[in-house]
């Protein structure tokens, strides 16, 4: 990319403003390819660092926050409860935009729970799962989205079915989920402005290969795997406004627009089938023959810009929670009177 | 059977006249509304100016097994759990024969009179209830009939013990709040009951109650609508809960008062947030969150819901998370006894996590304390950047007490060391998240939105250096931890102090916490008429403050009496103070009922060889 160390986005802050520390990750870990497109989608969107801040439960995935945008805040959580942690935290201050990163460990085993509890709820987050098929850190073992018969150095071979992040989000009435390949970076950094702009839970499911413990060509989580199976669903464009749509690049009748929440819209472009992100039904459809057929699915599966969220629910002031002022939180004296007169 | 048979005959029947002193249990089966017949009573009884105390003994279970609820009289202040009954009213034919071995000789059997079975003792003196002729001839429609025949109890005990009439219909009035026909309904039960009692009931017995002066500036109300509205007006902001007896009532009762008491005045919105989590594993981690973005924030739970936020309880205390974590303890280990009450916790609590870890732990023992430790709580936390746990229990939390009427906080909000935007600009000293600028070990921290160039970290729970960065460096984290310990060491001084009652010449100490106080109070008493004078401390805070020590040696003996096996509290004051303290014997014991007088008054009598 040729650019120069002086451009700046939209409010006059550089890419060098996203940066955070080096990454220890193994050199030509997914991970890092995922963290570099965050920093991108964040710095192309003109999204203030300071309006962001970071979740991320245990293993190399939940490492990788500190390695971008260190001018947000931030906390590493537990194994598989950071979406409890996020949820809490959330509520101080809703203008923020809260970004939780996740992997196969985190969320497919003890996070699990969490992560249905959280899609239900539809708190505005988005939510991303670097998915390597492997435990990373502590050397090789058996993931939840292992694909049966894969072969690990010191475990022999899986003999379960793995979960599938995608299905369970989408039966989980997720109301955003995408999947993607850190081999497909424009795609990763497409589909990670479209969750920034959705208003929900944004579930990413982002094929992340492991270079140390699962990388050989023939396991579904490799880098060559991923490059020969991919079956994008469309190509996909994200526009911060209708306006700035350009016709000439998507003829009408091949593509379909989804406008989210704030304005911004998603172009899909057809590719060799029709496909309607807004259709549940069909996005199960599509889940379960790209399993059959050992597809790497990727794209927007499935959206629903206008399900409720959390916060619809609990009417809160507009002033963000953790800025009210000590008096305004303490009911006054006569109401405890009362209290005490209802007692007796 | 929930009471030692053994220790009726050894209780005996109360000294005194009989008047405005006695206990009355009430046994029914639980789910057919006898709660609020029982509250009626116990309400009327209040009213009268006669301090009494009730307790709930119930099943784990929603219909049809056994409860008790007992309510004691006494005109000396006496408010513990007393192991006979001098008055019983019967309606559950299932426990008829086993409860009528806690009448004492001399007693009352007031009961239903379709219970087919014969009183088998001489000693008693026995009212027959027609419940189910009279409930017909009352205006009840059918479908209520069952739980208004529980009235039918109300008006003849009320009527042979001399609790009057417009007491009653005081009670049921202020009960019901709004709902007055629910109450004039209910009345005219209990008038048709007490007319019928006056009809054709001759009164034998010697108990009967007696109006006192009224007990200006006390309230009825229980522990966990007390913590709940103590909170309230500490300004909580978040809760996150899961339900769990004998936690639940509560954060429910957080979702009875806030949204009345915090909405913002303007713009009519709320500025807290409750949320029902899926478990306990979930309430800590959302409460923790919280905590951290700068919210006043809590949870509440029973011992199996501590052992689940233990993980994130160790996380809180090393990234210096402030939440309030309230432990309303019930009997375990494992479900164990669900619905009794105990203080098997404590060492739970005080250690709660892997690695070092060690928590500020407040112990309220009245209903009252559970109002001012509700707020004060989260001064704590806040000042200290660190868990704090309010250790209450089922007797506490459940039951409807007596208590002085809650006193309005006396002292601002401490929020703590934060950093705002401004702060930070004018803060003149370097600034790291963990670094100790004031030599007190506390921090200053910035909270999630802060827009300041330096203001954002990155919490964590692995090794980190005064600036939150990562690191396994040994120096870093041993004097990381040891900053924590200095911050907790010097909280000593600043949690709520012991409470005394003292005695003249007293060599003895008794030591306790939480709602063994009625007892203990009692026990001192009654020692002192045997020639044993007693100095009772109550602890309040863990880590405990010099008084503690103090009083330890002042004394030649001392007792620790508390609600658990291994006597938690006595060791908790072995390992902090080993090296030098005087004697210090345990007298714990759990069978899941609240503390009486009389055990303590055996057990040192048994210890002093009296």
């Amino acid at each position: 990319m040729s650019e120069n160390k002086s451009d700046t986005n939209a409010i006059g802050l550089t890419r060098t403003d996203y940066r955070g520390e080096r990454s220890t990750l193994c050199p030509g870990c997914g991970h890092n390819t995922i963290s570099a497109q965050i920093l991108t989608a964040c710095y192309e969107m003109g999204i203030d660092p300071h309006q962001i801040v970071k979740f991320s439960g245990i293993g190399c995935s939940s490492k990788s926050p500190t390695y971008f945008l260190s001018q947000s805040f931030g906390f590493n959580g537990l194994h598989g409860r950071m979406p409890s942690m996020a949820l809490g935290a959330a509520f101080a201050d809703t203008t923020m935009k809260v970004l939780g990163i996740s992997g196969d460990g985190d969320t497919a085993s003890i996070g699990l729970g969490q992560f249905k509890h959280l899609v239900r709820r539809n708190l505005p987050m988005v939510y991303i799962v670097e998915n390597n098929g492997v435990y990373g850190l502590t050397k090789g073992q058996f993931s939840a989205t292992s694909e049966r018969g894969l072969e690990l150095k010191h475990q022999g071979q899986n003999p379960f079915l793995p979960i599938d992040i995608a299905k369970e989000a989408l039966i989980g009435n997720a109301s955003f989920v995408a999947r993607s390949f850190a081999g497909d970076p424009k795609q990763v950094r497409e589909l990670l402005k479209a969750a920034f702009s959705h208003r929900g839970t944004a579930v990413l499911d982002i094929i992340s290969p492991c270079v140390s413990f699962n990388n050989r060509e023939d396991t579904l989580h490799s880098y060559q795997w991923g490059r020969q199976h991919e079956a994008p669903l469309h190509d996909i464009a994200y526009v911060p406004t209708r306006r700035a749509i350009i016709l000439d690049e998507f003829k009408e009748g091949e593509t379909k627009e989804v406008t989210l929440h704030d304005g911004s819209v998603v172009i899909l472009k057809k590719l060799e089938h029709e496909y309607d992100p807004t259709e549940k039904w069909q996005a199960l459809k599509m889940l379960e023959e790209a399993e059959k057929n050992r597809w790497l699915l990727t794209g927007l599966i499935y959206v629903d810009p206008e399900q409720p969220t959390l916060y619809d629910y609990l009417d809160l002031t507009e002033e963000p929670l953790n800025r009210i002022s000590s008096e305004k939180l303490r009911p006054n004296w006569e109401t405890l009177q009362k209290i005490n007169q209802s007692m007796l | 059977m929930v009471k030692d048979v053994e220790t009726v005959h050894k209780d005996g029947p109360p000294q005194g006249t009989n008047v405005n002193d006695f206990c009355m249990t009430i046994c029914t089966v639980n789910g057919s509304g006898s709660a609020t017949a029982n509250t009626t009573l116990l309400r009327s009884l209040f009213h009268m100016g006669i301090p009494v105390s009730g307790k709930n003994i119930f099943p784990s279970n929603i219909k049809g097994l056994p409860t008790w609820f007992s309510i004691r009289v006494s005109k000396d202040g006496y408010l513990a759990r007393v192991a006979h009954d001098d008055i019983i009213v019967q309606m559950n034919p299932m426990t008829f024969k086993e409860d009528l071995k806690f009448n004492v000789s001399g007693g009352v059997v007031f009961y239903a009179d379709h219970i087919d079975t014969t009183i088998d003792r001489d000693d008693v003196i026995a009212y027959p209830m027609p419940v189910q002729d009279l409930i017909k001839q009352a205006d009840v429609p059918r479908n209520l009939q069952e739980y208004m025949q529980n009235m039918i109890y109300v008006g003849i005990v009320s009527q042979i013990l001399g609790i009057e009439i417009d007491v009653v219909y005081q009670s049921l009035i202020s009960q019901f709040k709004q709902k007055t026909s629910v109450a004039e309904s209910n009345f005219a039960v209990v008038k048709l009951a007490a007319d019928w009692a006056k009809e054709n009931l001759e009164k034998k017995d010697k108990y009967r109650v007696e109006t006192m002066p009224p007990l200006e500036g006390y309230i009825m109300a229980d522990g966990n609508t007390a913590g709940a509205l103590g909170a309230i007006y500490g300004g909580f902001q978040f809760c996150g809960w899961y339900p769990i007896t004998p936690a639940t009532s509560l954060a429910e009762s957080l979702n009875i008062f806030a949204p009345t008491l915090r909405q913002d005045p303007k713009s009519g919105k709320n500025n807290f947030a409750i949320v029902q989590a899926e478990d306990e594993l979930a309430s800590i981690g959302m409460a923790v969150g919280a905590g951290w973005a700068g919210l006043r924030s809590m949870t509440s739970t029973s011992g199996p819901g501590i052992s689940l936020m233990t993980e994130y309880m160790s996380l809180a205390y090393f990234a210096e998370v402030p939440v309030v974590v309230w432990d309303v303890q019930r009997v375990g280990p494992s479900t164990g006894l669900p619905t009794r009450t105990g203080q098997g916790d404590l060492l739970l609590d005080y250690y709660l996590g892997h690695g070092d870890t060690r928590h500020i732990v407040i112990i309220p023992s009245t209903v009252n304390e559970c109002f001012e430790f509700g707020w004060r709580a989260f001064d704590i936390a806040e000042k200290y950047q660190t868990p704090v746990i309010v250790l209450s229990d089922l007797d506490l939390g459940m039951n409807i007490w007596m208590t002085k009427e809650f006193q309005y906080p006396d002292e601002p909000m401490d929020r703590g060391k934060v950093l705002w935007e401004e702060d930070l600009e004018n803060f003149k000293r370097d600034w790291g998240r963990y670094l100790d600028v004031d030599g007190d070990g506390i921090p200053y921290r910035t909270l999630m939105g802060n827009r300041h160039e330096k203001a954002a970290y990155f919490a964590r729970g692995t090794g980190h250096d005064e600036f939150g960065n990562y690191s396994e460096d040994p120096d870093v984290w041993r004097q990381n931890l040891d900053r924590i310990k200095l911050k907790l060491e010097n909280s000593r001084e600043h949690l709520p102090k012991p409470v005394f009652h003292m005695q003249d010449d007293a060599k003895i100490g008794l030591i306790a916490m939480g709602s063994t106080e009625p007892a203990i109070l009692e026990a001192q008493d009654k020692l002192l008429a045997m020639g044993i004078a007693t100095d009772y401390m109550r602890i309040r805070a863990l880590p405990t403050s010099k008084e503690v020590l103090e009083f330890i040696k002042s004394h030649e003996r001392n007792y620790v009496i508390e609600l658990n096996q291994d006597g938690q509290l006595r060791q908790i004051l072995i390992t902090d103070y080993c090296e030098e303290i005087s004697p210090l014997y345990s007298l714990a014991y759990i069978d899941g009922l609240p503390m009486t007088a009389n055990y303590i008054i055996q057990a040192i009598s048994e210890k002093e060889d009296i």
